[in-house]
């Protein structure tokens, strides 16, 4: 069974239908990249993959024993964050927040994952400082570890290189390969097209009169790729 | 500065006013790191205002102050809550409507009615001679309630604090602990307002968490700095006030500017030393 099954999918945003009739499957090991131009609905169905939006028709299935609250999410940074102090380890731990009820603190166990986590993004040295010292391209992994902590089977990542410079977009792209390498499924969604076409095993593309799914040799020869090439910038 | 100590525990009155805002301003502290870093730190402020207009009219209409003010305030926070994360008006805005609307309200109801003899200075600035004995036991269960949901509830409340999404994908109730914040803030507001005044309560809100993000990096070292300023410029103000014979809230407000002073320069020169 698929790790995600979306089935005639109709989503909407402040009263419009932002989707509809989307489906497509994420299988176990998958790396899919969503793209698509602004107010296509991606962020409308990165929020309904979380189940922090209700589907107005249609349906998300998990699969593979996967729970609703095991999907590591990387979120976009807000304003107030960058400033936030918080030392590395702190952010890093909340993450094993899913797998808990009303314990008060964490348990030997999860501070332990995130210990493993952080070593695994190569920010153990930073693990003391605070958030709010770290450059861009730290504070991605530090989220990334933190969203680790959530999940060993899949990761959702919003729009993880937003902000960060050549040098160190193509290092986070690498680290999140990495991850998928390790088993871990990607969802990605991103405006880098470019990067898209390289690492993604499957690609989905909204656009405001449809969408096209499938792999990327597949969404070379498609009119979607004519469509994207007018309006998306190259990384 | 024995002889001023002894005198102050010697009026029952004024150990009253000592032991409630010690509790309010540990409460005050602990909610205040959250609102400060979520940006909420203006809601404190408007609910001030709110609690300004629910006492005048309370006290006009020969009403319980407290019975009245306290729900009105709740109300209110879960009003500003709801209306800046919706975003359908702008945070800010919304907040110098509500202030300045109660504000005029409170200032109309207590000057139709002449004749009453409300002191509307006590009001604004505070006073100490308002702090009642059910007062202390008030703020004593606040106090309780506060401390009870950081110590229960800290993972959850940084979590939130830190990044809401993130917070909300991992399956917790982020509006749940939003209104929990909401209200407890809201009721450390009235407690507080009688003795800082309604203009002044927010001081002991915003002041400790910023000093401590001065120098503090980490959510668990700045939060408990938060605590120990709060509740030392809280005893250092309010012995200045009975010594110098200033307002209380004004006073205490004053100690806290100078202890920003003193932790934006030790923030500084960490900073440069490394």
């Amino acid at each position: 069974m698929a790790l995600i099954n979306v089935e005639d999918l109709a989503l909407s945003y402040e009263n419009m239908t932002v989707i509809q009739n989307l489906s497509f499957e994420v299988n176990s090991g998958d790396y899919l990249c969503i793209v698509g131009e602004n107010g296509s609905g991606k962020s409308t169905l990165v929020k309904a993959l979380l189940s922090l939006k209700k589907p107005v028709g249609g349906s998300i299935t998990l699969g593979d024993g996967l729970l609703q609250r095991e999907i590591g999410y990387l979120p976009q940074q807000t304003n107030a964050q960058r400033d936030f102090p918080a030392s590395v380890y702190e952010v890093v731990v909340s993450g094993c927040l899913n797998s808990r009820g009303f314990k008060p603190f964490y348990s030997a166990k999860e501070r332990k994952t995130a210990l493993e986590n952080i070593e695994r993004m190569g920010i153990t040295d930073l693990k003391q400082r605070s958030y709010r010292e770290l450059s861009g391209g730290q504070q991605q992994r530090v989220l990334l570890a933190r969203a680790l902590c959530a999940t060993q089977k899949l990761l959702l990542l919003d729009e993880p290189v937003s902000g960060l410079d050549p040098m160190v977009t193509t290092e986070m792209y690498e680290l999140i390969a990495k991850i998928n390498r390790s088993g871990v499924t990607v969802i990605m969604v991103t405006h880098d097209m470019a990067a898209a076409l390289k690492y993604a095993s499957r690609i989905l593309c909204l656009r405001k009169d449809g969408y096209f799914f499938g792999t990327a040799d597949e969404f070379l020869q498609s009119d979607a790729a004519d469509f994207m090439k007018g309006g998306v910038r190259h990384g | 500065m024995g002889e001023i100590l002894s005198e102050i525990f010697s009026a029952p009155m004024l150990v009253r006013a000592l032991i409630v805002g010690v509790l309010v301003s540990l409460c005050a502290a602990l909610l205040g790191v959250s609102l400060v870093l979520k940006r909420f730190s203006m809601i404190g402020d408007g609910l001030s205002h709110v609690g300004f207009g629910a006492l005048a009219i309370a006290a006009v209409m020969n009403l319980a102050p407290m019975a009245v003010a306290i729900p009105v305030v709740i109300v209110a926070a879960f009003l500003l809550l709801r209306l800046s994360s919706s975003g359908k008006l702008k945070g800010d805005a919304v907040i110098a409507l509500i202030s300045t609307g109660a504000l005029a309200v409170g200032v109309m109801a207590v000057s139709m009615s002449k004749g009453m003899n409300i002191d509307i200075n006590s009001y604004l600035f505070g006073s100490i001679i308002s702090v009642s004995s059910s007062d202390v036991v008030i703020s004593a269960v606040l106090a309780a309630a506060v401390l009870l949901m950081f110590v229960l509830f800290y993972t959850k409340i940084f979590a939130i604090t830190f990044d809401e999404s993130f917070a909300k994908a991992t399956g917790i109730n982020v509006g749940l602990y939003n209104m929990l914040i909401a209200l407890l803030t809201a009721v450390t507001i009235v407690i507080g307002m009688r003795l800082m005044g309604s203009m002044l309560i927010s001081g002991l809100i915003i002041f400790p968490a910023l000093c401590s993000m001065r120098v503090f990096k980490s959510f668990l070292s700045v939060t408990i700095c938060s605590a120990v300023v709060s509740v030392a410029t809280f005893i250092a103000g309010m012995i200045i006030s009975y010594a110098a014979d200033t307002p209380c809230g004004a006073s205490i407000v004053c100690v806290n500017i100078a202890m920003f002073a003193v932790f934006a320069v030790v923030g500084a020169v960490k900073a440069r030393m490394k």
